[in-house]
């Protein structure tokens, strides 16, 4: 009974939110199925099983990022996914237009939500991205800092338009549509297209199967 | 020093350099000589990839710094050795340093830096060759990072429109990774990897060496347009539409090497050109045209491009306002109306109107170029010289005899010489004033133009009025200075216009005795091993023997035993043997010339050439017989050689002229004969 009658609540669900995603009413169920696996036991989708998703599904690494992936999909801030989270943050983490991508990614960067993405946070997300240089300078028992410093001085120089030291909505949105492969300056946080196209076409036949014994971690 | 103007800059300045130590092992320690900054430079170049990676590392950060910043004297004088290096200098090499060292995210965002960079600046890619940035780009190429790659390969595409940078990524193996990315899934690496393809191939190593990677049939294949496809939404499809231009502007650049344009043939390539070009989309257009007209040097392309439908977009793109479009199809109907079936077809797809029209604009030498040219080829075909008869061309190409570059006289004196044959174009020409601006251009040295001009002014002279006016302007005697030249072909180019001159002139005989040592210089050309100057200056002296002192001239100088050398040297040949035969005839006429070619045996030779199939050949043999055999030795030898039973079948010959000589021949022969038996029976 509850079977049949989850199902139908299921599909008036998907038929609402088909609309105001990217994706049709059968992918929506769909996602709603995978929902429902992720979080037997639990009613909703918590930030571990989230991030397992992440990590096993679209092979991300980053644990500061994706923890900011799930910030970004969690709207209401309760650190938990709903239903309606999960499959509208889908939508633009995978079918996303350009504005929504960016609006997206510039959440994601965004660490303090204040609306602009401050000197200290690119610093903090671009930290451990100078591996071997870092190696390098160690020998030289320089600061370590300094290259990341630099690095953070070539963005603002490219991104900040309005030359107020931050990154704000308006300026990151003028850099990507000045360079698309500037969307993801400050780390991955959007799938890779192999893993991308791989879960939208099992998605699309009907291959609902996230694996989801791994999520026992 | 102006180059470290801003503060900020020679504060960061003052960063890298305690941070990176950037004195690298080739730097002079303190020199402020420019040359000598200009030789390390070219040094480290070279040696820098000879050095190991680790070894360079730890060369530039042995150095410990010195930390006292409040040293001035110190950094004013380190600033002194670096200042000589402009600050992009630096700042790309520590791009590169980051490209290389940091993850995708720093090299992504290192590489977008680096855009920012004018590249195409001598001292940018030098900065980058230093720290063997080329090889971290192209290293990049081999990842399965796509963003990386992508960025990596927007910047491989501009640089790589220097020789040098084209020369050293060739070098690196960049070519065999740039064709894996031509079969990758994502449609921009595709397009990137083209399109730098197409720069590195304009060096001819690279295009062999992208043959033998096998990239060739790639290329081909990506210009494929499957059967099904519905060709309104291809052309809305932008992906699709650069796709298939970086192909074409690849296999352009490629087909310049023989090897590659039957590689290309073999791999189905025209079928895919032709089904491109009734796309008839602009920006695919010009590299699609551009491939053909580089491919129709080979006769076999030709070939198909005829029978491919092909001509007639050519001739319709003729009319487009795409300067580039139009230079590349002028440049493929040159190419292609070698032969005949194209000439025709470009006059009934209306084509020649439109070469016409467009030899008004001179401001684009290319172009302009390739529209002469085009009328040229074309203008070999006799219904299209009508056709350029009616359309007045000859009057708009005679402007063009003069302040143009020499590529464009050449086609034009060629095309000049074509319409020709079209007395009205003849008369075009002259009107124009176009007879002294080629005789002036006879002053020139450029062989292939003076080859065209002479031929022009040959076939001008043909007409009485052409003629005097050629004269006239000391014509006759700068083509008879044309003789003197090293080249064969001018020589003989010279030769075959002075004929016509002569012919036409009333003062022809004056005008050759006017010119000083012109008949020696004649007569000593008949000395070449060459067989056109052969043929050329044979048909001369029969025009020149046309006068009575000329000819006595000639005979002074020894023509008669000449000639009679050339009898038997080229009886194998029958150009020449013609011009020969016409010669002795002509000469025969003078005092005891008939007698010396008798003794010196032309007779037996030439009753041989009565058996030739060429008409010019035996009637010329016909001709110089019949005045031979006014001298009875000659006519014994006639007889002892059965020439009567060949000049029998002649008498009953069209050309009377011809009947004539043959009768007169066998009537001398008979008489002879006759005489002889009645002496005999006499005894």
């Amino acid at each position: 009974m509850a079977g049949i009658m989850g199902r139908k609540l299921q599909a008036k669900l998907a038929d609402a939110m088909s609309k105001r995603s990217h994706f049709s009413r059968e992918e929506v169920d769909r996602l709603l199925t995978m929902y429902s696996a992720l979080t037997v036991g639990g009613t909703r989708l918590d930030r571990n099983k989230f991030r397992d998703v992440l990590h096993n599904t679209f092979d991300m690494t980053d644990d500061i990022l994706m923890d900011r992936v799930f910030r970004a999909f969690d709207k209401d801030m309760d650190s938990f996914l709903s239903q309606e989270e999960w499959v509208l943050g889908l939508s633009v983490f995978l079918k996303g237009t350009l504005e929504e991508r960016v609006a997206y990614c510039f959440d994601v960067y965004d660490m303090n939500s204040d609306g602009y993405i401050s000197r200290e946070e690119m610093f903090q997300m671009l930290k451990n991205s100078m591996v071997k240089v870092l190696q390098d300078l160690q020998t030289t028992e320089e600061d370590p800092d300094e290259g990341i410093k630099d690095i953070v001085e070539l963005v603002l120089k490219k991104m900040d338009h309005d030359h107020d030291n931050r990154l704000s909505m308006d300026d990151f949105m003028k850099s990507v549509k000045e360079e698309d492969l500037l969307l993801e300056a400050f780390g991955p946080c959007l799938p890779d297209t192999k893993y991308r196209e791989k879960f939208l076409s099992d998605l699309e036949a009907g291959n609902v199967d996230i694996d989801v014994s791994q999520a026992k971690s | 020093c102006g180059i470290i103007a801003e503060y900020g800059e020679f504060q960061s300045f003052q960063l890298y350099f305690k941070r990176f130590n950037l004195r690298t092992k080739d730097m002079p320690a303190r020199t402020d000589s420019t040359a000598q900054r200009r030789s390390v430079m070219t040094r480290s170049i070279t040696n820098s990839r000879s050095i190991s990676k680790k070894q360079k590392a730890e060369e530039s950060y042995s150095e410990t710094s010195n930390d006292d910043m409040d040293d001035d004297d110190d950094t004013r004088d380190r600033r002194k050795i670096h200042a000589d290096l402009p600050s992009e200098y630096w700042q790309i090499q520590k791009l590169i340093k980051y490209l290389k060292g940091g993850n995708p995210t720093a090299t992504l965002i290192a590489l977008c830096s680096l855009r920012d960079f004018d590249l195409s600046q001598d001292i940018c890619q030098i900065a980058i060759r230093d720290v063997d940035g080329l090889e971290a780009l192209v290293n990049l190429l081999d990842t399965t990072e796509i963003k990386c790659q992508v960025a990596s390969l927007k910047i491989l595409k501009d640089i790589s429109q220097s020789k040098p940078i084209s020369r050293s990524l060739t070098d690196l193996g960049a070519i065999q990774s740039l064709i894996r990315l031509l079969s990758s899934s994502v449609a921009d690496l595709q397009c990137l990897a083209a399109e730098t393809i197409a720069n590195i191939a304009k060096l001819t190593r690279a295009r062999r060496l992208v043959r033998k990677d096998g990239g060739i049939s790639k290329f081909v294949s990506l210009l494929n347009i499957p059967p099904n496809t519905n060709i309104d939404v291809l052309k809305e499809d932008g992906q699709a539409v650069e796709l298939l231009r970086c192909a074409a502007l690849g296999l352009c650049s490629l087909s310049k090497s023989k090897k590659n344009k039957r590689k290309m043939k073999s791999s189905g390539l025209i079928q895919h050109l032709s089904k491109l070009i009734t796309l008839e989309v602009e920006t695919i257009l010009v590299p699609v045209v551009a491939t053909l007209s580089e491919c129709s040097v080979d006769p076999e392309y030709r070939a198909a491009i005829c029978e491919g439908g092909i001509i007639q977009y050519l001739s319709k793109f003729l009319e487009s306002s795409n300067q580039e479009l139009v230079s590349h199809c002028a440049k493929a109907i040159f190419h292609c109306a070698e032969d005949d079936l194209t000439r025709t077809l470009i006059r009934q797809h209306a084509g020649l109107e439109p070469l016409v029209r467009l030899i008004k604009f001179t401001e684009n030498v290319s172009m302009l170029d390739g529209v002469t040219g085009a009328i040229w080829k074309v203008a070999i075909d006799r219904e299209n010289c009508l056709v350029f008869r009616d359309l007045k061309l000859c009057e708009s190409l005679v402007p063009l005899l003069h302040s143009q570059p020499e590529e464009v006289m050449i086609n034009v004196a060629g095309s000049i010489a074509e319409c020709a044959k079209i007395p009205e174009n003849i008369e075009q020409i002259r009107k124009a004033g176009g007879l002294t601006h080629l005789v002036n251009l006879l002053s020139g040295t450029n062989p292939t133009l003076l080859i065209n001009v002479a031929h022009a002014l040959g076939k001008c002279a043909t007409e009485p009025d052409s003629a005097t006016i050629i004269d006239k302007y000391d014509g006759v005697r700068l083509l008879w200075s044309l003789l003197k030249s090293p080249n064969p072909q001018v020589q003989s180019s010279a030769a075959w216009a002075i004929c016509p001159c002569i012919d036409n002139n009333k003062d022809a005989g004056e005008m050759v005795r006017s010119l000083v040592g012109g008949l020696e210089l004649i007569v000593s050309l008949l000395k070449s091993d060459n067989r056109e100057v052969l043929a050329s200056i044979c048909s001369a002296v029969a025009n020149i023997a046309k006068d009575e002192q000329n000819l006595a001239v000639l005979t002074d100088h020894g023509v008669v035993p000449i000639l009679s050398k050339l009898v038997v040297a080229h009886a194998a040949d029958d150009y020449v043997k013609g011009h020969i035969a016409d010669a002795i005839g002509r000469c025969c006429i003078w005092g005891n010339n008939r007698k010396e070619f008798g003794a010196r045996g032309v007779v037996k030779p030439l009753v041989r050439y009565l058996k030739s199939k060429d008409t010019f050949v035996y009637k010329a043999a016909a001709m110089a017989l019949f005045h031979l055999s006014l001298e009875p030795e000659n006519c014994v030898v006639m007889h002892e050689n059965h020439a009567k039973q060949w000049l029998v079948n002649m008498v009953g010959d069209d050309d009377w002229v011809l009947q004539e000589a043959a009768a007169g021949c066998i009537a001398n022969i008979r008489h002879l004969a006759l005489a002889n038996d009645i002496s005999k029976s006499g005894r």
